[in-house]
């Protein structure tokens, strides 16, 4: 449906949207956030900072952009997908060249009065590009092989471009997110499959490639598959953050050892307590009941978006809602994931939690777009 | 552009089915994460609450203040001294260099000591205390403490470090302490953790040695918290060790010292023993080493010296030397043969000069011989062949019997180290260890000490105790430990004829107090103090028939090691004896010249508790003895001098 033929009649006007946006997705979101600053208050041993300040403001802003995303109708974004993509695009391309280098990866640019990291952005655009692009093509072409292939190529350009900075993480984001686009775009079966068979063979040539002057993935990443495979091998050198993570985790119990009692974290032997692995801290504080609520939260937020997509009957707005609800999963599976010992640790942050602006402006940016497709759903 | 319903119907189909797919996938994958977090945090929590406490807790051994030891009057003869030393923490210092700099510019600190420890200090993580320098005086200690606010990050600890007060004089019986080293700690079972700190202090010789495990206490534990880097964040909880107990020794450190400073230039022996409960009052070897060096770490030129000394300053003469008794071991064949009832008390023997046994001549030490000698006459003139004959008639084996029940050939129980077993022969220790059989020459031989007989000078002094009470005193080391009495080492009655012990002590005191008695020039003169001995002189050559024809050499013409071993065992009073002695000076000549007079000198000090009265002497010597005592008193410490009076 182009956007001439949205029922506007029965959309909410003004700021009588506010009262049709989505939420029990807003409630939710900002109580996992409150998590969060539970959590950063507590890695900082009670205080307020370095952490949990700037990350209650830095949500603020970011709940105020995202109510502002969401009054504006969602067909005018649909407009923007295109110019959206090609922007992270470019900005991917300017932190390959101009980036700064920050713990060995070149991942943010410097625009003089924000520190962007393009990579984040593309996760929403690069899905907002793709809904719109299926919602474009005719729903007979969708499986046809140059139709499949030109959304691959749109969505291999910014993996690629990730990639070489070097950030494993997020290019697998990026690769499921689109991915997962054109599935539920309605692309044929076949295709996945092939694809999937095709993956396998690559992780067995990442594998055969190492040690070789043409091997595909650094050496550290390397070593963080191996440290997966086995981390107990090395306790003290690789698979240290992973150990200790578990330990932390595990040692938490049914109900935690209370909030700020958290030894591990506490002491520093916890890596990156207050980012990627902030997960741990809560899991230690809280216990098995503290995780499996924020879990539980988690899910509810995907489960919502789902059901607000399914009652949606604009293809570029269910598109949208279910990529973005994809992307929010697979933040916080492959976070979780990795803490708990069951993917190999490639820097992915807790969503809304990890202490961090890029990834939470997005995130809420992208729910921002989640909020506009459910207010102006037609009726 | 516009669309055809059935594109749109079609699609929210499939939209809506592949939703599902996903949401189904998505389920699945939230429900692997909750299984993980719960197998993980509920299942495995015990399990990883472990390892966290085991990242988090560090046990930090507290070493115990080590056992103090003293001498029987109370004065410390192995103590602790606080000992300060400059630390210096990395991360505090700041510019490292310049504030060594300004702290070589206070205290004198040795450039090595320096570069070991910068080393040290880029070798580990910047919180962790590096000594700097070690054994600083109070006043150096003052300066530093006066800058404090100039010397970032430096601070200076007290701790505890082991100092001999007595210095040399007690070296040999109290030994020293040192770092336990990789090869004390292959060599002991000893599964105490303290030894596993780096440097800890144990007893490398003598009764630090040998009393280690009541000295050194054990070890107290502090649990902290540490963070990753291994800082300490706090301390959860200590527990107190328990400090080694305190020992006194038997020792009085004043009579010791006394000994010590009479044997001093000569390689000497001699043992003091307390008849009363078989206390040993002085242990004494000369010359001897300071252990304080020892415990500071020994300089390889000190050590050389020490080691090429041909005095042998290291051995611990007293108790690891095993000498020929000569003439001393006369009295256990005199007491074997009389108890066997071979000779009757006042049979004598003819001297001629010598004796032949089965072709083989054994000279007696008096050319013309003694004529008709009984028992009285052959001890107190020290007559060899009286010894010959009746050795040939009680047997070897009843004399070495006799010998052991006189402390000889026994090893006495004493915690000092490589106390010496000496040796009492008999038949079947040469055959078994030698594989020859015994020869009634090696009888001749063991009756007047010499051959394979041999002695230590603590045996001997056992040996005089034995005799002079009829008892079998043990000797005894260890007075109290920590307060507590241990046993005295009188023992029951040895079982010998109490006449036969009459003749033979009786015979002692002529010795000494008749005219022609071998140590008659060294005799007591004060009133009831008399004292008993025997002399000794053991060779340790041969003498060959040719030199006894020519005339055998004087001591005093032949080399130091070449010449005769000195002995004298004595006890007095004689007629209520209080204190049993020998001494033996190696290659010193003559008993009678050589070792009788220490022995006196050392026999009134015990009796008087410090210097005697001239008169005891014989007013020949007096003016010579007086000279001595003067010499002798400067070198007491006053703290000696002054306790041995309470």
């Amino acid at each position: 449906m182009s956007y001439l033929e949205y029922n506007t009649k029965f959309v909410p006007t003004g700021f009588r949207k506010l009262l049709y946006l989505n939420w029990p997705v807003v409630m939710l979101l900002i109580a996992v956030a409150s998590f969060g600053f539970l959590m950063l208050y507590s890695v900082a041993g009670g205080a307020t900072n370095p952490w949990m300040e700037p990350q209650m403001k830095r949500f603020a802003v970011g709940m105020v952009l995202m109510v502002i995303i969401a009054m504006v109708p969602i067909w005018f974004w649909r407009n923007m997908a295109f110019l959206g993509f090609g922007g992270s695009i470019i900005l991917l391309l300017g932190v390959e060249f101009f980036g700064e280098v920050n713990m060995g990866a070149q991942r943010w640019i410097n625009l003089g009065f924000i520190r962007l990291q393009p990579s984040e952005l593309t996760k929403i655009t690069l899905v907002m590009f793709l809904a719109a692009y299926y919602d474009w093509l005719p729903n007979n072409k969708k499986s046809h092989p140059f139709w499949v292939l030109l959304p691959v190529l749109f969505i291999l350009v910014p993996v690629f471009l990730v990639l070489s900075q070097p950030d494993l993480g997020t290019a697998l984001l990026l690769l499921m997110g689109g991915a997962t686009i054109m599935f539920l775009a309605g692309v044929h079966w076949a295709y996945f499959a092939t694809v999937i068979g095709a993956g396998v063979g690559a992780v067995v040539a990442v594998f055969e490639s190492r040690g070789t002057p043409w091997q595909l993935l650094k050496d550290y990443q390397y070593r963080r598959i191996d440290t997966f495979l086995d981390p107990s091998n090395d306790p003290l050198g690789a698979g240290y953050h992973i150990t200790q993570a578990k330990i932390a985790l595990g040692s938490g119990g049914w109900t935690g050892r209370g909030f700020m009692q958290g030894t591990q974290s506490r002491l520093n032997f916890l890596p990156e307590k207050h980012t990627d692995f902030i997960f741990t801290t809560l899991a230690e504080e809280f216990g098995f009941v503290g995780a499996f609520t924020l879990l539980f939260l988690y899910l509810l937020i995907v489960a919502f978006c789902v059901i607000s997509a399914l009652n949606n009957r604009d293809r570029f707005a269910s598109l949208l809602t279910l990529g973005i609800a994809m992307t929010f999963f697979l933040f916080f599976a492959v976070n979780m994931a990795m803490v708990t010992g069951l993917a190999p640790v490639v820097g992915v942050p807790l969503p809304l939690v990890s202490y961090g602006g890029s990834a939470m402006l997005v995130l809420l940016v992208g729910f921002g777009l989640v909020q506009s497709a459910h207010v102006h759903r037609p009726r | 552009m516009k669309r055809s319903p059935k594109d749109v119907m079609d699609s929210a189909r499939t939209i809506s089915r592949r939703a599902l797919v996903m949401g189904g996938v998505q389920l699945g994958v939230v429900g692997v994460l909750g299984w993980r977090l719960q197998s993980m945090q509920v299942e495995q929590a015990d399990q990883f609450r472990l390892l966290a406490e085991e990242n988090r807790i560090n046990i930090r051994l507290l070493p115990p203040a080590r056992g103090l030891i003293f001498d029987r009057n109370g004065i410390p003869i192995a103590d602790n001294e606080q000992n300060y030393r400059v630390v210096m923490v990395r991360e505090d210092a700041g510019d490292i260099g310049e504030v060594l700099a300004r702290l070589t510019r206070l205290v004198d600190i040795d450039p090595d000591d320096l570069t070991r420890a910068m080393d040290e200090m880029q070798r580990r993580s910047p919180f962790v205390p590096v000594t700097i320098a070690d054994r600083l005086s109070w006043e150096d200690v003052a300066q530093i403490n006066l800058n404090t606010p100039t010397l970032p990050g430096i601070t200076a600890e007290v701790g505890l470090s082991r100092v001999y007060p007595a210095g040399a004089d007690l070296a040999h019986v109290v030994g020293y302490v040192g770092p336990v080293s990789d090869y004390d700690l292959s060599r002991i079972d000893d599964s105490d953790p303290l030894l596993q700190i780096p440097k800890f202090q144990i007893g490398k010789s003598g009764a630090e040695n040998k009393l280690e495990r009541t000295l050194r206490g054990s070890a107290g534990t502090r649990r902290i918290e540490v963070n990753a880097a291994g800082r300490i964040m706090r301390e959860l909880d200590r527990k107190e060790g328990e400090a080694g107990k305190d020992i006194q020794l038997t020792l009085d450190s004043r009579l010791q010292t006394y000994v010590q400073a009479r044997l001093e230039g000569q390689s000497a022996g001699a043992v003091v023993i307390d008849l009363e409960n078989g206390d040993l009052r002085a242990v004494a070897s000369a010359p001897a080493f300071d252990p304080n060096k020892f415990v500071r770490g020994i300089s390889v030129k000190d050590w050389t010296d020490l080691n090429d000394n041909k005095y042998r300053p290291l051995a611990a003469k007293a108790v690891q030397g095993a000498y020929p008794p000569g003439s001393t071991f006369k009295m256990v064949t005199a007491l074997a043969a009389f108890e066997a009832g071979v000779v009757a008390p006042d049979e004598t023997v003819y001297c001629p000069g010598y004796t032949d046994v089965y072709g083989i001549r054994f000279h007696c030490w008096k050319r013309g011989g003694h004529g008709n000698i009984n028992l009285h006459e052959s001890l107190k003139q020290s007559c060899d062949c009286y010894y010959y004959e009746i050795a040939q008639r009680v047997g070897i084996d009843k004399m070495a019997e006799m010998a052991r029940k006189l402390g000889l050939g026994i090893k006495h129980d004493l915690p000092l180290s490589a106390v010496a077993q000496g040796l009492a022969p008999d038949k079947a220790w040469k055959s078994t260890v030698r594989g020859e059989e015994w020869r009634i020459g090696d009888t001749v031989n063991a009756s007047i000490g010499q051959g394979y007989v041999l002695a230590s000078p603590l045996q001997l002094a056992v040996l005089s105790a034995r005799i002079a009470t009829g008892r079998e005193v043990t000797p005894r080391l260890i007075r109290l430990i920590n307060g507590v009495e241990q046993p005295s080492g009188m023992g029951d009655s040895l079982g010998i004829n109490e006449n036969t012990l009459r003749r033979v002590r009786a015979s002692m005191n002529d010795v000494c107090n008749h005219r022609r008695g071998t140590a008659y020039r060294s005799r007591i003169l004060a009133e009831g103090q008399e004292m008993a001995g025997k002399t000794g002189t053991s060779q340790v050559r041969r003498i060959t028939p040719e030199e006894r024809a020519a005339g055998v050499t004087k001591n005093e013409d032949l080399p130091w090691e070449r010449r005769d071993h000195a002995l004298f065992v004595s006890f007095a009073p004689y007629d209520n004896p209080r204190y049993a002695l020998s001494v033996v000076v190696e290659h010193g000549g003559g008993g009678s010249s050589a070792a009788a007079p220490i022995a006196r000198d050392i026999m009134l000090q015990a009796l008087y508790g410090g210097p005697p009265p001239l008169e005891a002497y014989p007013s020949a010597d007096r003016d010579r003895i007086a000279e001595q005592q003067k010499r002798i008193e400067a070198r007491i410490p006053p703290g000696a001098r002054s306790r041995s009076q309470v």
